[in-house]
């Protein structure tokens, strides 16, 4: 189902190449209502290419044993092949060792552990965590739990009208208080690309912990932790070609040594008695029970498809998507886009003067074209800028520019079909 | 286009939206009920007046959300009011029935309420037309046993 080399229309001298890797997604190649799929929910979760359905098969097929405590060959080779894929995420954000990551269900629960487990640890009455007001709710929910439990104060970076960080008072915002900055590096509903590096120094400066949430970063763009400067930060498997269930929590090594254990149960111990145990080193210390073996396989085996394809490559192609995408939808009668133009990440949110986004999801599902309508885990920021709502086209390498050029035509013809 | 959406987002069902009937508030005395559908952002405040026998006397409803939300809502005023306890009642079971459940040819006396039965097919749209039928099922509630605690199983629907 490989499509040829043909389509040169564009500048983008990038996309011959990643339109050939269609061919590597069996589920792109379906009509959806009786049109071809077009996929544009890769914020909510990316497709899988074959080589990683092939790893996972592949694991099941031949490898399949629990890990660290087997005496027996396959129980050898999945650990193996299960701390090969840690060594492979340390390379893949450039960690200074493999003990720097821990292995989680997502990126979800790698906020929960870090506010669970190292603010249960060190946040008191009157600290500050410093986050912004266009996180994901699961970078706010978790810090308010934790917020509840130990009587430190949420704060709030702005934004300015165009849907970046107000950094202009920062300085009274990040002050001595202020134990953890906690921020997404890019916004999965207004595709903000957050300044993080500056960020992390700052927060770094004031003896502050810095935590990034690279939901929406891992798969898009080449992440670096030491050249970020970053404590923590989390991602998930399932946004970037890995399966569901499988994410990634990195931690500073001399920051995560100091973090106590959250959940307990077997392969995070050293030695337990009937009313006492001592645990293990990170990251073994943070992953209690059977892990996600395959899962963590297969991520393994996505990053290596991401560095063939070329993480540069896949930046500049999602982002003049969604740059192409962000201009033209804003030409289109009735509709109204959101958010800063560019630099940005691979995805536009936008909203119709008049029909609500549900209604035009639902219509754009009627032409095959799969977006998001919804409040994006966001609502706190929504409701500031009143909106109900909005619909959501994000982006990945196997999507093309005559992809967008379909939906701006559905968008149109929704505009007259609701008028 | 999939007529199964054609068939229910036709013109009565966007005129409704567009211009929705009984759309206002009453004076006290009134039962209002607030309904949102977290998930979606879509919003009914439904005013009911109840006569002594517990007939739908009058009622009107302000809300935002999508066509099938704020359609439902209008037809659903243009279709109880004036009803009797029973009749009201009847007409709740026979919706709630055909939007979830029904299989079967809608029964005539939902009337232009029909017309939403094919949100069956579109399963996450379901809550959107159920909202202010939800909401009219807490008015009736309270109208006999009085005022009830907002609650997570109450009008919200997720």
């Amino acid at each position: 189902m490989s499509d040829p080399i043909h389509n040169t229309a564009h500048a983008d001298s990038h996309a011959p190449s990643l339109k050939m890797l269609r061919s590597d997604f069996p589920i792109l190649h379906q009509t959806v209502n009786g049109a071809p799929l077009i996929y544009f929910d890769n914020a909510a979760t990316t497709q899988k290419p074959r080589a990683v359905l092939d790893a996972l098969l592949h694991y099941y097929e031949n490898d399949n044993a629990n890990v660290h405590r087997g005496l027996h060959t396959l129980s050898n080779r999945a650990t193996a092949s299960f701390e090969h894929a840690r060594a492979r995420v340390a390379q893949f954000v450039n960690a200074t060792s493999p003990e720097e990551i821990v292995f989680t269900r997502g990126t979800t629960e790698a906020i929960n552990l870090v506010a669970h487990a190292w603010g249960g640890a060190f946040f008191k009455s009157g600290d500050v965590i410093l986050l912004t007001e266009m996180e994901h709710h699961s970078n706010l929910v978790p810090w308010q739990l934790i917020a509840q439990k130990t009587g430190a104060q949420l704060r709030f970076i702005p934004l300015t009208e165009d849907g970046l960080l107000d950094l202009s008072n920062l300085e009274s915002l990040l002050t001595p208080e202020v134990k953890l900055l906690a921020f997404t590096h890019i916004s999965n509903f207004l595709g903000t690309i957050n300044p993080a590096v500056e960020l992390c120094r700052r927060a770094r400066a004031v003896g502050a912990v810095s935590f990034v949430d690279a939901a929406q970063s891992a798969g898009h763009l080449r992440l670096d932790v030491q050249a970020l400067g970053c404590d923590f930060l989390a991602f998930s498997g399932h946004k970037m070609c890995a399966p569901t269930g499988i994410g990634v929590l990195y931690g500073r090594a001399a920051v995560l040594e100091q973090m106590p254990p959250w959940q307990g149960g077997g392969e995070m111990i050293l030695s337990v008695r009937y009313d006492s145990a001592t645990y293990k080193q990170a990251p073994a210390r943070f992953e209690a029970g059977t892990p996600n073996i395959a899962g963590a396989i297969g991520l393994a085996a996505a990053m290596d498809y991401l560095e063939t394809v070329g993480r540069e490559e896949i930046q500049a192609h999602d982002e003049a998507l969604a740059l192409y995408a962000y201009e033209q939808i804003a030409q289109i009668d009735g509709y109204r886009v959101l958010g800063p133009r560019s630099p940005r990440g691979g995805l536009v949110s936008f909203v119709h003067e008049s029909v609500h986004p549900h209604d035009l999801t639902s219509y754009c599902d009627q032409k095959g074209l799969a977006l998001r309508g919804g409040h994006h885990c966001n609502q706190p920021l929504m409701r500031k800028m009143g909106l109900p709502s909005t619909s959501r086209a994000s982006f990945y390498f196997y999507n093309t520019h005559s992809e967008v050029d379909q939906m701006l035509a559905i968008l149109a013809q929704a505009h007259q079909f609701f008028a | 286009m999939n007529t199964d959406f054609e068939e229910l987002y036709q013109q009565v069902i966007l005129d409704h939206s567009k211009r929705p009937r009984n759309y206002g508030t009453l004076e006290e005395p009134a039962i209002h009920v607030d309904g949102d559908n977290p998930s979606c952002g879509d919003e009914i405040h439904l005013h009911v007046r109840f006569g002594a026998g517990g007939e739908v006397e009058d009622l009107k409803f302000t809300g935002v959300g999508c066509a099938i939300s704020q359609a439902s809502a209008s037809l659903m005023t243009l279709k109880v009011k004036g009803k009797s306890r029973t009749e009201s009642q009847a007409l709740l079971e026979a919706f709630t029935d055909v939007v979830t459940s029904g299989s079967q040819e809608p029964p005539k006396m939902l009337g232009d309420l029909r017309l939403l039965s094919g949100v069956r097919n579109f399963p996450q749209r379901v809550k959107c037309a159920m909202l202010a039928w939800r909401a009219f099922e807490q008015a009736m509630q309270e109208a006999q046993t009085g005022p009830v605690q907002a609650s997570e199983s109450g009008p919200h629907c997720s």
